[in-house]
């Protein structure tokens, strides 16, 4: 069901621009849409990464997933466990740029007897950090339409991709391990009862509508061939401010940038978020010299303590009838 | 003590399979076995906590304040504000599942809201709907819900049905922390007097005579003092046990169920002994008679009021540092709160072994040492003589605590200890130890006789890895340094995994210990008779 939303909401957002287009009112379409688009993006990412930003940290809670720097002669581990700034610097681009969290990923069952066993499980793994790439090399070969001269590196990019390409015509490696590795983690979620179990909408969503995003590009460049001069003229005007709309574009790329306008205006509203959040997680992002530093917390409260000379007030007399040491020897008589 | 009735053969039937119904229908049931005792009014108005009142969680009424929702909402949005990992766990969770059945109730219990993810998101629905757009626009697609009552009591159960053992935020790609959600869930169910006896009672013992257990002075000196005759028997030698002196070098503190439990007591012996033969100066505290600090189980302020008397002990006592014994969850609290809590340290010095010169630089700011680092430090440099022929009898494997090992990082100190003071020892399968450790499902106090059945449960993981390496090593003791774990890994082992026993570190150091002037050792710390050939008697001698 929750399934069947996602991709109803997935079809309004294919079958509006495509109506639209074909009604006239190109500008709209090919320039409203996505200024609007990016403006919600813009705004809607920054303000929640400051908001984000701007909240204390009161404690220094790293989860610490090696061994600690303590003793000169124990090896310690600066990368799963670091004790300095660099360190972090280290365990975040591990993070972010290989997923070493979910590289720990295992599986438990079950067994007879009772006997749990414990696999490793590195497909989820495998399939995210695919699709992460695959999605960014696509998306920075996409700057082949925002400026001209081509950037040599996307030209680079592009001959690496199409030295892995399989059959014709063409089929950029990238295009096929991003419908791949999409495909995966869509089949993943609605076929494994427990990951179905725990799935929203909201998480079926992005993956359909990238999906989509996807597929319209492949299908432009392969089999609705759109005129890709045209296609330039209108990037290159947004992304120069100086936006026209070139007559003659077929109707396939206005949906195409309909639905990575949906992607991008969506974007600060959802988990898509976890992108910069990340950056901002107090169990990774913060060293472990909790004993060696002292950690700062701005709102420290002022709390109710109980004293030791409350304490030696309320226990004196057992305490000089067991000779422990007293403070005072005996209760100072109330303030006359 | 009572088990439960369900016999290991039935508990152990578990089923993954997700249940038709969707997570979004709150509907609890609290069974016994399953879930704790309500607080009483008396700690509750003891400590000045808010609502207090006569209530069980099994009751229908459960005696809200007529304008709770109100009261949650405002906690919710104050805790949003100070606290910036909440904010971002509420936010960035994609659900990707990685963290599922990595939680020990999860696993011992097949259900699905023991999910770590799920777990959270019961709060996080909320969350969604009342602070956020998209949850009051398209609350049916992002699985917002609206708070009620059934909400609440959902809350209630699975928030204790959580050790806070961080176990999930290892496996997280981002970090989230059930844990932290957990705690702020406990947090705005105190806001409504929402809490279970089985912490309340500690906090408040804790907070009136200075430990968990509420022991006055003179019980806690008669019970040194017990513990100094009973060494003497065993060894030989008579030590002394300075209480509230001030003057000497070391505050030691340790969890208070080392002086009153067993088998925690048998470690109170080993550092008793351990400290004479080393000739340690040191005191401990009546006042500063409990390192544990219950506290972390109930809210951030809580844990601050309890913790506030290791430093001030510390300073009227005019010490130079502090030595901590072996607890998990009083660690967490020493290592990642207390210095900015109740910091900065500055009346004290930077921790140096008198000993082995070493300057604990890990402690530069906090000056409190744990002491598996400093027994190691001492080994290390040949500064105590071992017979660990004397552990023979024993065949162990290490289980690590969940507040060392994860928010610490302390896991090859003990091993290096325990590996000079035995022979044999056998570690658990990889994916059960170090971060990867599994709870004893008794944690954040939750370690009671009234949900056993959940105890059991959320300790099925761990009791089969010790299972695991009883029946392929045949080991026949699980070494730990915790005080929840000496307590509750027993009645544990005993229902999954008989015929391994428990024990401290420090007890296996007391039984290797060499002290000069000693008489024979015939049985180890806990009376066991000690067998061993006649040549290691020479090398003793
Ligand atoms: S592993 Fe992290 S992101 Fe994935 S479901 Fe669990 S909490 Fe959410
Ligand atoms: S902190 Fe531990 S008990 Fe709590 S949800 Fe995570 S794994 Fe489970």
């Amino acid at each position: 069901m929750k399934f069947g939303f996602s991709l109803l909401i997935l079809a309004l957002l294919i079958v509006i621009p495509a109506l639209g287009a074909s009604l006239g009112g190109a500008p709209f379409w090919g320039i409203v849409i996505p200024y609007c688009a990016l403006l919600i993006f813009l705004v809607g990412f920054t303000s929640r990464v400051l908001k984000w930003a701007k909240l204390p940290v009161p404690f220094r809670i790293p989860t610490s997933t090696g061994q600690q720097k303590s003793l000169d002669w124990i090896q310690h581990s600066p990368l799963d466990n670091p004790s300095t700034g660099l360190g972090v610097v280290g365990r975040m681009a591990l993070e972010v740029l290989l997923f070493r969290s979910l590289f720990r990923n295992t599986k438990v069952e079950l067994k007879e007897g009772p006997k749990l066993v414990y696999g490793s499980s590195k497909w989820l793994w495998a399939g995210a950090l695919a699709f992460h790439y695959a999605f960014l090399i696509i998306f920075l070969r996409h700057f082949k339409y925002f400026v001209e001269p081509t950037p040599f590196w996307v030209v680079g990019m592009q001959n690496l991709d199409s030295f892995f390409q399989v059959g014709l015509p063409m089929l950029l490696a990238t295009d096929a391990v991003i419908v791949a590795a999409i495909s995966f983690l869509l089949l993943r979620r609605l076929l494994d009862a427990r990951i179905r179990y725990i799935s929203n909408a909201s998480d079926y969503f992005p993956l359909l509508l990238i999906l989509a995003i996807a597929a319209t590009g492949i299908l432009m460049r392969y089999f609705f061939k759109v005129d890709l001069v045209g296609v330039k003229k209108l990037a290159m005007g947004l992304f120069s401010l100086k936006p026209v709309v070139p007559e003659g574009i077929g109707a396939m790329f206005y949906i195409h940038m309909f639905l990575v306008s949906s992607l991008i205006a969506y974007f600060p509203f959802s988990k898509l978020m976890h992108l910069a959040g990340v950056f901002l997680s107090p169990t990774r992002n913060l060293a472990n010299n909790n004993r060696m530093r002292r950690h700062l917390n701005p709102w420290n409260p002022q709390v109710k303590v109980h004293t030791y000379e409350e304490y030696e007030d309320e226990f004196r007399d057992v305490m000089k009838a067991a000779e422990l040491p007293l403070d005072k020897e005996k209760q100072c008589p109330k303030a006359s | 003590m009572s088990q439960g009735k369900l016999k290991p053969e039935e508990l152990a039937r578990i089923t993954y399979q997700p249940p038709a119904k969707s997570w979004t229908d709150p509907t609890v049931e609290f069974r016994k076995g399953v879930i704790c005792y309500g607080a009483v009014p008396e700690t509750l108005n003891y400590l000045d906590l808010p609502h207090a009142k006569k209530w069980q969680p099994t009751d229908q009424d459960w005696k809200l304040p007529p304008d709770w929702k109100k009261i949650i909402f405002e906690g919710m949005r104050d805790r949003l504000m100070r606290f910036r990992s909440f904010k971002v766990f509420m936010d960035i969770c994609v659900r990707c599942g990685a963290c599922a059945d990595k939680c020990h109730f999860y696993i011992g219990s097949g259900d699905p809201k023991n999910m770590p993810v799920l777990r959270a998101e019961l709060l996080r629905s909320v969350y969604r709907r009342q602070f956020t757009k998209a949850g009051k626009i398209m609350g049916a697609m992002v699985g917002a819900r609206d708070l009620d009552e059934k909400v609440l009591k959902e809350w209630f159960y699975y928030f204790y049905q959580c050790t806070e053992c961080r176990r999930c935020s290892v496996f997280c790609p981002y970090g989230i922390d059930t844990a932290e959600i957990t705690m702020m869930g406990r947090e705005l169910l105190n806001l409504l007097g929402l809490s279970i006896e089985w912490i309340n009672t500690p906090l408040a013992n804790c907070f009136r005579t200075g430990n968990h257990l509420g022991i006055q002075p003179h019980g806690f000196k008669d019970s040194v003092e017990f513990a100094v005759d009973e060494l003497a028997e065993l060894t030989g030698i008579k030590v002394k046990a300075p209480i509230n002196e001030k003057g000497h070098e070391i505050l030691f503190v340790a969890p208070s169920a080392d002086y009153f439990a067993q088998p925690h007591y048998f470690t109170l012996l080993g550092y008793l002994a351990l400290f004479h033969e080393i000739g340690l100066d040191y005191t401990l505290s009546t006042f500063a008679s409990e390192g544990g600090n219950f506290g972390l189980f109930h809210s951030n302020e809580m844990m601050k009021r309890l913790n506030a008397k290791i430093y001030s002990e510390a300073k009227r006592l005019d010490v130079k540092w502090i030595l901590g014994g072996e607890c998990g969850h009083m660690w967490r609290v020493l290592h990642q709160y207390m210095d900015t809590m109740n910091g900065p340290a500055d009346f004290l010095q930077v921790p140096k072994s008198s000993l082995t010169g070493t300057v604990f630089a890990n402690a530069a700011s906090t000056k409190m040492v744990h002491i598996s680092e400093f027994t190691a430090d001492l080994i290390r440099h040949n500064k105590i003589q071992l017979d660990p022929s004397r552990n023979n009898h024993w065949n162990a494997t290490f289980h690590d605590s969940c507040n060392p090992a994860r928010c610490m990082g302390l896991f090859d100190e003990p091993r290096y200890v325990l590996q000079q003071v035995m022979k044999n020892f056998h570690e658990m399968p990889e994916d059960t130890i170090r971060e990867q450790t599994f709870c004893c499902g008794s944690g954040s106090g939750l370690g009671t006789d009234e949900n056993i059945e959940s105890r059991m449960r959320g300790g099925l993981p761990r009791a089969n890895a010790v299972k695991y390496v009883r029946d392929t090593k045949e080991v026949n003791l699980l070494v730990c340094m915790c005080a929840i774990d000496k307590a509750t890994l027993p009645p544990l082992l005993e229902y999954w995994t008989p015929g391994v026993e428990v024990a401290g570190l420090h007890e296996l150091v007391g039984n290797a210990l060499i002290m000069k002037g000693e008489n024979e050792r015939l049985t180890d710390l806990r009376g066991t008779p000690i067998t061993k050939p006649l040549e290691n008697k020479q090398d003793a001698a």
